[in-house]
């Protein structure tokens, strides 16, 4: 082969290609300076903003959810704490297998089917390396198995977190309500940078009236992550101020034997300290357990609970609306004689029915031979129903509406739990606004023994007991004896708050019928004078039997009969002593037959256990003076009517 | 083979003279050495260790095999710069006719990995034929185009073009667009030093944006898609877009002066993807700023302009193509890599040559310094 160069012109080639080059030298520089360029771009131009993302890259705000404030009846007995509940965790990027895992700690403990689909629903929403639970309350041995086994089982952890319990389960799960995990609904309506981190909300009672305070302030880390958002380090830590701790005006002990006392019946009690207003005793039978709520209720015992015709759910005492029956004759006695529409000593014959001028029907008295010649103190202490037809046609629908109204009726107590009912007092307004009706001169005959339109609460009546008590002073029933701010170290007592004051005409007028209700109890034809045999303080009350369903004229009501859940609702309002009143109370027996014999001794009951215990152990701490009185924070959490 | 004659052999008369100076030159000329390139390269290595040191979160392994690996770069570097370039030259055509074959077997018989077939397996070895045939297509073009004088007809530059498309489409196959490109590249840049003229180069760069959707017909969805987050990438910040999108995080945050070495956030923190690799500059950009990046691109320069001027002191028409050639793909390297880490090119996966971790690229570096070296050193020295 010949030498390259002999056929060929060398130095032009060279020079070709030397041209060539410096020609690259210059697109070379020209590239490099565009990438110089776009590096000032970002590095220098751009740095703010760049500098920005990388740092939101890096540090993460960890939300750090505070620890729920406990709940406590008022002699320090919990009735809502913080356990330490073990749950079994995964952690999804270290399992290399997920099905071989779940299946290996099947084995250990018990996975239910509902426990692998939200486990697997949770998955989904998770990062690879969050901890995602598989099983919560793991029992002792449950733990110490996995935790033997760990090292076989990569990524599957036993965490322990506080979860929220009621120790005293079911007793007064009305009052208190429960927790359960926050839903769409809850997140909508709460101030998201406060809950951030919290994953349980209260749902009912106390523990959702009260949220606020018991929640408490959630705390902040930041923190440096990496890319999966391991956090790497803390930077900045504020820690999260705990929930105020909360003291009911419940006594737990008198709750647990109010609900006993209703034994298998369904009712409800409300027991209220007159003086103060606060509540000794809220119960609503049946009960349900509030710890089936917390983690999630299956819902297998929800639908048996929803469906149960005995309504667990159902807070009789707050949202039950009864005919309060003949309850209602101290009042509308009272009525009578302030409003001077008859006079203490006036008498009218009962002959068992009575019967409107000019009208063929005849309403009749419970008692079917009649009561003869009676007073206003025989009206109450024999419950003569022929007496308070008399007087409520005597003064008329419109004065007996107003003047039940003073005591609450038809009017929501203001207590501090969400939802309450109002019950219902009739007037010929509310009439024709809600029926279009007129008001026909019958109906005026049975308000005034508290049947028909006419709707209570235990609630109300129990307040309106309190009312008469006191001789006239309407107090706002609460629940909050005391909270406990562990942030200032301070706390905050209840204060009575009065509603407003049933100013009394004649003092005597009161005496009268106070005496009268004494003399339910205690007096020889009293009709809930069995329960006053051997009590060691004196009792007023009133009985009531509240029909359900009407009987026909001249039929006769047998309890025998007809079916229970038709029988009549026995009702019971007293307070007692008489004289220096500590406790006020309303009964209510659903389809529990007659008030004297139903309800009556469960009231008995109650408040023996509340003066054998009670108003020896903490009489003082329910009296406050006006310097212990807080101002301004205490007013702002009041609730005006 | 053995039929075959040397392509060059100095006249007999020169052989004494050529002893005498043999013995005048210094230990780099005895060594083939050129000793600013190489002086380049190893500053270039030390960075790219120091790099790696920190974008594979302080793994000394990483930097003892990266270590390892430069040595075997370092040495066929060595080797290739001990061969003359006339052996080359007259070798050119075998190797390129063995680089096609071995391109043909890797996608008849080649092992399968992320998606490509690109490797072939050699006994124990694992062998990436279309690494040698990056200095492969440019050898044998300009075996072809400085086989007559320049500058080249146009059927010469069509048969140039012949050879250059054949590689360029088998490893397309593979598929490997950015390597094919790149070869494509170095071959094209033969004939642009050969002199073709400035009309044709304008008419085939018409012809190349007109055939980029026929490209595109070609391309597999992941490059599609490549190329649309390109375009924009924040349309999918968690997916496809997410390496630039940290990538430019990384670059704009380190500043002028950088966050230091080994403090870089966006890469000690895992949220710049493939760190160690193909977006190794902006960890370098993240820790060492905009100061450091100046420094570094400063660098890649004057390797690439002394490899230049190598090319241009060339003796023969070969081996100043081939030179020229192989620096101008080495600074193509450069460019595309950071363009594409800074945002300014497509993702394309091309490793940033010197600093990336991985080893089968580097030795093709290190090997094409040594045939610039070779071409600097095996020069006659014909007194003017």
């Amino acid at each position: 082969m010949k030498p390259l160069h002999t056929i060929k012109d060398i130095a032009r080639e060279s020079r070709i290609v030397r041209n060539r080059v410096i020609a690259a030298c210059f697109g070379i520089l020209f590239l490099a300076g565009l990438l110089v360029l776009r590096m000032a771009q970002l590095q220098v131009l751009e740095y703010e903003h760049f500098s920005t993302l990388s740092e939101d890259n890096r540090v993460k705000i960890v939300p750090l959810a505070p620890t729920r404030g406990l709940i406590y009846d008022r002699n320090g007995v919990e009735l809502a704490q913080n356990t330490p509940t073990f749950s079994l965790e995964i952690v999804p990027e270290n399992v290399d297998n997920m099905a071989v895992l779940l299946t290996e700690l099947g084995e250990l403990v018990e996975i239910t089917p509902a426990d692998t689909e939200r486990f697997r629903n949770m998955l989904k929403k998770k990062r690879p390396f969050q901890s995602v639970p598989l099983r919560f309350r793991l029992n002792e041995e449950e733990v110490a198995r996995v935790s033997v086994n760990r090292h076989r089982f990569p990524g599957a952890d036993v965490h322990a977190r506080l979860t929220r319990s009621y120790p005293r389960g079911a007793s007064g799960v009305h009052l208190l309500g429960y927790v359960a995990s926050m839903n769409e609904e809850d997140l909508q309506r709460v101030d998201a940078a406060a809950y951030r981190g919290t994953t349980h909300i209260g749902k009912t009672g106390v523990e959702q009236a009260y949220e606020s305070l018991l929640h408490g302030k959630p705390g902040l880390q930041r923190v440096e992550t990496n890319a999966r958002g391991r956090i790497l380090r803390v930077l900045e830590r504020s820690d999260p101020v705990p929930g105020n701790n909360i003291y009911l005006t419940i006594d737990a002990s008198l709750q647990a034997v109010a609900e006993r006392a209703l034994g298998d019946e369904n009712g409800a009690i409300v027991a209220v300290d007159p003086s103060t207003g606060g509540l000794l005793a809220f119960v609503s039978m049946p009960v349900y357990d509030p710890n089936l709520f917390v983690d999630g209720i299956d819902s297998k015992t929800y639908r048996k609970l929803l469906a149960s015709p005995e309504r667990p759910l159902f807070n009789r005492a707050l949202n039950g609306q009864y005919p309060p029956g003949s309850t209602v004759k101290p009042f509308v006695g009272l009525a009578g004689l302030e409003l001077e529409q008859v006079t203490e000593d006036h008498e009218i014959f009962c002959p068992g029915w009575y019967r409107l001028p000019g009208r063929e029907r005849r309403y009749r008295d419970w008692k079917k031979w009649g009561h003869g010649k009676v007073d206003i103190t025989q009206s109450i202490v024999q419950s003569c129903d022929v007496y308070y037809y008399t007087l409520a046609r005597q003064m008329g629908i419109e004065a007996l509406h107003d003047y039940m109204a003073l005591f609450g009726f038809g009017q929501r107590t203001g207590i501090d739990l969400h939802g309450e009912s109002a019950g219902l007092m009739p007037s010929t307004e509310w009439k024709r606004r809600s029926k279009g009706q007129a008001w026909f001169p019958g109906e005026t005959l049975i308000t005034g023994i508290g049947q028909g339109f006419t709707l209570a609460t235990p609630l109300q009546l129990a307040m309106a007991s309190a009312t008469l008590s006191t001789r006239g002073v309407r107090l706002r029933p609460q629940i909050v004896l005391r909270r406990d701010d562990a942030a200032t170290q301070s706390h905050v007592d209840l204060v009575p708050e009065t509603l407003d004051t049933v100013a009394p005409h004649l003092e005597t007028n009161w005496q009268t019928i106070i005496n009268a209700m004494a003399d339910v109890v205690h007096g020889p034809k009293g009709t809930a004078r069995r329960i006053g045999v051997g009590a060691t303080y004196r009792i007023a009350g009133k009985t009531g039997t509240a029909q359900v369903f009407g009987i026909a004229q001249d039929e006769e009501y047998d309890a025998e009969k007809v079916d229970k859940k038709l029988h009549d609702h026995a009702l019971f309002i007293a307070f007692a002593p008489v004289d220096n009143p500590r406790i006020a109370l309303a009964v209510l027996v659903e389809n529990g037959g007659s008030g004297s014999k139903a309800a009556a001794p469960i009231a008995r009951k109650v408040m023996d256990h509340y003066f054998q215990q009670v108003i020896d152990d903490d009489a003082e701490q329910l009296i406050l003076t006006a310097a212990e009185l807080p101002t301004d924070e205490n007013a702002a959490a009041r609730r005006m009517p | 083979m053995s039929k075959l004659q040397p392509l060059w052999t100095p006249h007999k008369a020169l052989t004494p003279t050529l002893n005498a100076m043999h013995d005048q030159r210094t230990l780099a000329q005895r060594l083939h050495m050129d000793i600013p390139l190489l002086l380049g390269l190893l500053l270039l290595s030390g960075i790219g260790l120091a790099v790696l040191y920190s974008a594979g979160g302080q793994d000394t392994n990483l930097l003892v095999r990266q270590g390892i690996r430069l040595a075997i770069a370092f040495t066929a570097l060595f080797v290739l710069a001990q061969v003359s370039p006339r052996h080359l030259f007259f070798w050119t055509p075998w190797l390129y006719v063995i680089g096609i074959l071995l391109l043909i077997a890797v996608l008849a018989f080649g092992d399968v990995a992320q998606g490509a077939q690109r490797w072939i397996r050699v006994g124990p070895l694992n062998f990436q034929p279309s690494e040698m045939l990056k200095i492969c297509v440019p050898m044998m073009v300009a075996y072809y185009v400085g086989g007559r004088p320049l500058p080249p007809s146009f059927m010469r530059i069509l048969v140039a073009g012949v050879l250059v498309i054949v590689p360029t489409l088998l490893i397309a196959r593979q598929p490997d667009l950015g390597t094919a490109l790149l070869i494509a590249c170095s071959g094209i840049f033969v004939l642009l030093l050969g002199g073709i003229s400035v009309r044709l180069i304008a008419a085939c760069a018409v012809l190349a944006s007109a055939g980029a959707p026929v490209l595109w017909y070609f391309m597999r969805d992941y490059q599609r898609q490549r190329v649309l987050t390109f375009l924009d990438p924040e349309q999918d910040p968690l997916g496809s877009g997410y390496h630039i999108i940290q990538s430019k995080i990384a670059i704009g945050s380190g500043g002028i002066y950088g966050k230091g070495w080994l403090n870089g956030t966006q890469s000690q923190l895992d949220f710049l993807p493939e760190r160690s690799t193909d977006f190794i500059f902006a960890v370098f950009s993240e820790e060492f700023g905009l100061a450091g990046v100046l420094l570094l691109i400063a660098s890649y320069l004057a390797v690439v302009f002394r490899g230049l001027f190598i090319a241009t002191q060339a003796q023969d028409t070969y081996s100043r193509l081939l030179a020229g050639s192989l620096v101008l793909t080495f600074f193509v390297y450069v460019f595309v890599n950071i363009g594409m880490v800074s945002g300014i090119l497509p993702v394309v996966g091309l490793p940033l040559p010197m600093l990336s971790y991985g080893g089968t690229s580097l030795v093709t570096v290190m090997a094409a310094f040594g045939i610039l070296m070779s071409v600097h050193t095996h020069r006659r020295l014909i007194s003017a």
